[in-house]
C-alpha cells in the first residue's frame, strides 16, 4: 500500500491556506520540550534550523563543512524566482506554477508546485529584511531579470552571486539562533546512519571528521537537507564534498527514493580539458539572455577550428549555425536546460563541435558588446567572465566562450508527502534532497526558491503537525536501535579500512562516473542501461575487494570519507539505471533515445508514465520494489512541450 | 611540467609539524593548483602513505574553504584569486613550491594544511545579522535602497570568509573580515536598528578569539581573493567610535 501523498482537498489556490489551518499546532510552552535534528545547513537546512529555533524548538544542526557558510548553495549564480510581478509584465502565482509544471514536463505534483509559487513572494521579503543585497534599480526598488525558460522577468539576483548572498542570509539567521542557544551547531560532522525506533525516525549516527569519533544523537524528528546526488557522475558542477550518503542511508532505513533517474544536465558549463579534471564549472544560465549559441555550419569548418587553423571570430555570419535560434524561433537561446543541452550534444555528435576535444559549442557575446559596450556587459556578468578567463586563459570579451553540458542538479530524491515527510514517520526531506517540486526538469532560478520555501515557510508548519501528536517526553539514545546503528556504522568503516587492495576511492568514483555519463547521462537507451547495470554491479564487487586506504579511522582521513560516499554512489547509481530502464518514455532530463518525436524532441507517454516512481529498499543486492504514485492534473492540460 | 613541493605535514593539533619534500611529475599547465595536489595525493595513497589533508569544496572560488599559503602568499602568486582558481600555468617546469596552512593563533591546525576557522563563525554569532524572525517582514519594495548603497553593501557582502586577510596580516588581525560584515549592515537601512550593539559585540568577540590588532598596513585587502576594500575598515572604525561615544554601555 503506497503511503498517501496527503494533498489537501479543495481548489488548488486554497489548499495550502486550508492545510495551514488544519495542521495541529504545538503549544508555545511545549515547543521547548521537542528536539529536532537538521542535517545539512545550506539554504534548506539553514533556513529550517533557524526558523524552527525561532519557533522555540531545540535544534541540533549538522554539517560536514567547517562552517555552515560553505554549503554548496553558495555557488548558485543566477538568481531566485518569485511571482511578485514587480515588472508589470503579466506574472502571477498561477503563471509561475504553470511554468514550473510545464518546465518539469508534467512529472511534478500540482499542489506542491502551487504552494512553492505562493510562498515564493514571502522569500524575497524575508531575504530583504535580513539584509541580502539584491540588485536594485536607480529608484531604489528591486531589479529583476528574465531567466532560462521564462517569458516574464521574475528573477531576483545579486550580481552572479545570488546563492552566496541568500546562503549568507540564512547563515546569519542560523548564527543568531546559535548565539541564543536555541541551535546547537555540529560542524565537521557527517551523518552516517539514521536511527529508527519503533518505525519512527528518532536520531542519527555521525562521525566527527576531525577526531573520527562516532556519536549518537537523539531527537523527536529528523530533517534532512543534504542536497543532491549529482556527484554520482564524478564530474559535475557540484562541490567536491556533495554526496548522497545521508539520503541513501535513510533510504536503506525505509525512506522511498523517488525518480532517481531525473538528473539535470546544465547546458552552459566550461568543457572538460583533461583526465585530471576534478569538477566542472558552471557558467550561469543568465548568460543565455545575452549570449548567442552557435557552431560552424559545416563539419569541415568545425574541423579547422578544432585544429586551431581558424579562430571563431574570423568565421563569417553566413558560416555560423545559431542552432537554438534556428530551431526554436519563439524561445531561441532561452529554451529550457534539457532542450539546450540535448541540442549541444547533437551538434557535437554531428561533428560540428569546437575546442580541441570537439565537445563544445560557442556562447558568443560579440553582439551585446557591440550594442551596449563592454562596460555594460561587465556590470552584468563581470565575475563570470573573470572566472571563465581564469580557468581557460581565454578572454570572453574578445572571443566566444566554449561551453558544454554538465551534470548540475538532481530532480529525483527522497519521496516526500505534501508535508515533506518521507515514508519514515518523523523523517523529513527538504531542498534538493527531496524529489518534490521540479518534476523531470528544473527551471533556472528555482532551486534557491525551493530550498528556501521548504526551509522558511513549509517545514515550520508541517513538522508541528507531527510533533503535536508525539508526546513531549525527552527522547534519549537509550534504545538498543542506537547501539545497533552505531555498530553498523563502525562495522562498515572497519570493513573499508581493512580491504587493503590497490585502487583508490577516486579511481572507483571516476570509473562509476564514466559509466553513468556514458549510459545514463544526456541520452539513454535500454541496451546501454542494461550494460551499465552489469558493469556497476561488477565495479561494486571490485570496490569491496580492492579498495586502497591509508592512515586510521581515528583522525581526519579524507580518503576514508570519500570511500564511504563512493560506496553509496555505487548502490545509488544502479538504482538510477533501474529507474531509467523502467521509464519507457522521454520526459525532461530523462531522454530515452527509443522515445523521441520525429524531430528528435522528448516524447512523453502520459497514459502509462504519469507517475512518481518511488523505490523501496529490500536488502543488499536485491532488486528494489517499485511503488507508483499516480499524478493527477486538474488545473493544467498536459501538452507536448513546444518552444518553437 | 615537473615540480618539487615542500608541504607542511602535521598529524594533529597537538603535535609539531614539519616541511616534507615531494616530487610531482607530468603536471599539465591547464590543471588547477588543487588538481595538482589531487595528483600528489593519489600517488601517496597508492604507495600506502597518508595523503595531504587540505580544505576545499566548490572549486569555483566562492565557498571559501580552500586556504593554502603558497610561496609565502595567501592563495598563491595570482592576485584576486582563491587557491582553487589558481592554475598551474602560473608556474614553470622545475619550480619549487612551498605550501603551508594559514598561520594564526586563532586558526589552529587540524591536520597538515587544514585549519580551524570556527572563530569567524563565533564573530558572526556575536552580531553579524539583522534580528528578524521568519515571517511578518514587509514587502521587499517597501524598503527602497539607493542603487549606489545597495551596490556598496553588496561589495562588502561578497566576503567568502576564507581567512586570507588574517593569514596575510603580520598581526593576524581579522579586521577586514569583521569590517566587511559591519559595513554591509551599516550601509543598509535594515541594519541600522542594531548598528551600535552589533559593532561593539563583533569587535569584542574578535578580540576574545585572539586575533591581533590592526595597524593599517593593508596586506589584508591586497591579498583578499574577492577584493574586499580597506575602506570597510575605516567604516568599522567610525561605527565603533560612534557606538562607544553614545552607547548605553558607556554611560
Amino acid at each position: 500500500m503506497f503511503p498517501e501523498s496527503k494533498i489537501p482537498e479543495g481548489p488548488l489556490a486554497e489548499k495550502w491556506d486550508k492545510h495551514k489551518f488544519n495542521v495541529k499546532l504545538v503549544n508555545p510552552a511545549n515547543k521547548r520540550k521537542y528536539d529536532v535534528i537538521v542535517v545539512g545547513t545550506g539554504l534548506a537546512g539553514g533556513a529550517a534550523a533557524a526558523s524552527l529555533a525561532e519557533l522555540g524548538y531545540n535544534v541540533k544542526a549538522f554539517t560536514f563543512h567547517d562552517s555552515p557558510r560553505r554549503a554548496h548553495s553558495i555557488a548558485a549564480q543566477g538568481g531566485i524566482n518569485a511571482a511578485k510581478n514587480y515588472q508589470n509584465d503579466g506574472d502571477s502565482v498561477f503563471r509561475l506554477f504553470y511554468d514550473t509544471i510545464k518546465g518539469g514536463d508534467y512529472r511534478a505534483r500540482e499542489a506542491n508546485v502551487y504552494r512553492l509559487a505562493q510562498v515564493s513572494v514571502n522569500i524575497i521579503d524575508q531575504c530583504v529584511a535580513q539584509g541580502v543585497p539584491f540588485a536594485r534599480e536607480y529608484g531604489g526598488l528591486l531589479a529583476n531579470r528574465s531567466f532560462g525558460g521564462a517569458q516574464v522577468s521574475r528573477t531576483f539576483y545579486a550580481r552572479g552571486q545570488t546563492g552566496q548572498q541568500l546562503l549568507l542570509g540564512a547563515y546569519s539567521a542560523l548564527s543568531r539562533q546559535i548565539a541564543y542557544g536555541k541551535v546547537k551547531m555540529y560542524t565537521r560532522s557527517e551523518m552516517l546512519d539514521l536511527v529508527v525506533v519503533d518505525g519512527q525516525a528518532r536520531g542519527i549516527i555521525t562521525r566527527n571528521l576531525i577526531t573520527g569519533e562516532i556519536e549518537q544523537h537523539a531527537a523527536h524528528a529528523v530533517v534532512l537537507a543534504t542536497g543532491g546526488y549529482g556527484n554520482v557522475f564524478y564530474l559535475s558542477t557540484n562541490a567536491m564534498y556533495c554526496n548522497a550518503t545521508a539520503a541513501w542511508r535513510a533510504h536503506k532505513r525505509g525512506a522511498y527514493f523517488a525518480n532517481p533517474c531525473f538528473t539535470q544536465i546544465h547546458p552552459t558549463c566550461i568543457p572538460v580539458s583533461g583526465d585530471y579534471q576534478s569538477k566542472l564549472t558552471l557558467m550561469s544560465e543568465s548568460l543565455r539572455n545575452d549570449g548567442r549559441v552557435w557552431v560552424p555550419k559545416t563539419v569541415e569548418m568545425a574541423e579547422r577550428v578544432r585544429k586551431g587553423e581558424i579562430k571563431p571570430q574570423d568565421i563569417a555570419e553566413d558560416d555560423r549555425d545559431y542552432f537554438l535560434e534556428r530551431k526554436y524561433p519563439a524561445f531561441g537561446n532561452l529554451v529550457p536546460r534539457d532542450v539546450a543541452s540535448r541540442n549541444a550534444k547533437q551538434m557535437c555528435d554531428e561533428g560540428r563541435g569546437v575546442g580541441s576535444t570537439g565537445l563544445a559549442v560557442y556562447l558568443d557575446f560579440a553582439d551585446i558588446i557591440k550594442r551596449t559596450g563592454a562596460e555594460a556587459v561587465s556590470q552584468k556578468y563581470g565575475n563570470l567572465f573573470a572566472m571563465y578567463e581564469k580557468i581557460t586563459d581565454e578572454d570572453p570579451y574578445k572571443q566566444p566562450m566554449r561551453i558544454y553540458p554538465a551534470v548540475h542538479y538532481t530532480m529525483g530524491g527522497l519521496w516526500v508527502d505534501y508535508n515533506l515527510q518521507t515514508t519514515v514517520p518523523g523523517l523529513y526531506a527538504t531542498g534538493e534532497c527531496n524529489f518534490s517540486d521540479h518534476g523531470a526538469n528544473r527551471l533556472g532560478a528555482s532551486a534557491l526558491m525551493q530550498g528556501l520555501a521548504d526551509g522558511y515557510f513549509v517545514i515550520p508548519y508541517t513538522i508541528g503537525d507531527y510533533l503535536a501528536s508525539t508526546p513531549p517526553k525527552p527522547v534519549t539514545t537509550e534504545h538498543p536501535a542506537f547501539k545497533q546503528a552505531e555498530a553498523d556504522v563502525r562495522g562498515r568503516i572497519g570493513k573499508l579500512m581493512s580491504i587493503n587492495g590497490t585502487r583508490t576511492p577516486d579511481d572507483f568514483h571516476k570509473h562509476l562516473g564514466h559509466l553513468m555519463w556514458e549510459y545514463c547521462g544526456m541520452a539513454r537507451n535500454a541496451e546501454g542501461l542494461k550494460h551499465a547495470k552489469a558493469e556497476i554491479q561488477k565495479l561494486r564487487k571490485e570496490f569491496w575487494s580492492d579498495l586502497k586506504l591509508s592512515g586510521t579511522d581515528g583522525e581526519l582521513n579524507q580518503a576514508l570519507e570519500k570511500a564511504g560516499r563512493v560506496a553509496d554512489f555505487l548502490e545509488l547509481g544502479e538504482l538510477m539505471v533501474d529507474d531509467a530502464l523502467d521509464r519507457n518514455e522521454s520526459c525532461g532530463g530523462h531522454f530515452r533515445e527509443e522515445y523521441a518525436t520525429e524531430d528528435g524532441e522528448a516524447k512523453r507517454n502520459d497514459d502509462e508514465y504519469a507517475y512518481v516512481a518511488a523505490w523501496q529498499y529490500v536488502a543488499d543486492n536485491q532488486p528494489e520494489i517499485l511503488n507508483k504514485e499516480q499524478l493527477t492534473f486538474e488545473n493544467v492540460k498536459l501538452t507536448q512541450r513546444s518552444y518553437k | 611540467m615537473n615540480l618539487t613541493l615542500k608541504v607542511w605535514r602535521q598529524k594533529n593539533r597537538n603535535t609539531e609539524g614539519k616541511i616534507v619534500d615531494y616530487q610531482v611529475k607530468d603536471i599539465s599547465p591547464e590543471m588547477s593548483f588543487l588538481e595538482m595536489l589531487d595528483v600528489l595525493n593519489e600517488d601517496l595513497l597508492r604507495q600506502g602513505d597518508e595523503p595531504v589533508a587540505f580544505d576545499h569544496d566548490c572549486r569555483e572560488g566562492i565557498c571559501g574553504s580552500c586556504n593554502l599559503f603558497i610561496n609565502g602568499r595567501a592563495h598563491g602568486p595570482e592576485s584576486g584569486t582563491t587557491t582553487c582558481q589558481l592554475h598551474m600555468r602560473k608556474f614553470s617546469d622545475g619550480d619549487t613550491i612551498v605550501i603551508e596552512p594559514w598561520r594564526a593563533n586563532a586558526f589552529p591546525v587540524n591536520k597538515d594544511l587544514s585549519v580551524d576557522r570556527s572563530a569567524f563563525d563565533r564573530i558572526i554569532q556575536a552580531g553579524g545579522y539583522v534580528s528578524v524572525n521568519t515571517g511578518g517582514t514587509p514587502d521587499g519594495n517597501e524598503i527602497p535602497i539607493p542603487k549606489e548603497i545597495a551596490d556598496r553593501a553588496f561589495e562588502a557582502a561578497t566576503c567568502i570568509g576564507c581567512g586570507a586577510c588574517v593569514a596575510s596580516c603580520k598581526n593576524a588581525s581579522a579586521m577586514l573580515f569583521v569590517s566587511a560584515k559591519v559595513s554591509q549592515l551599516a550601509l543598509l537601512p535594515q541594519g541600522h536598528v542594531e548598528r551600535k550593539t552589533r559593532v561593539e559585540n563583533m569587535v569584542a568577540q574578535m578580540d576574545k578569539e585572539g586575533f591581533g590588532a590592526c595597524t593599517n598596513i593593508g596586506s589584508c585587502a591586497a591579498e583578499c581573493p574577492v577584493g574586499i576594500s580597506l575602506e570597510n575598515i575605516a567604516i568599522l572604525n567610525r561605527e565603533f567610535l560612534a557606538a562607544k561615544a553614545t552607547s548605553n554601555n558607556l554611560v
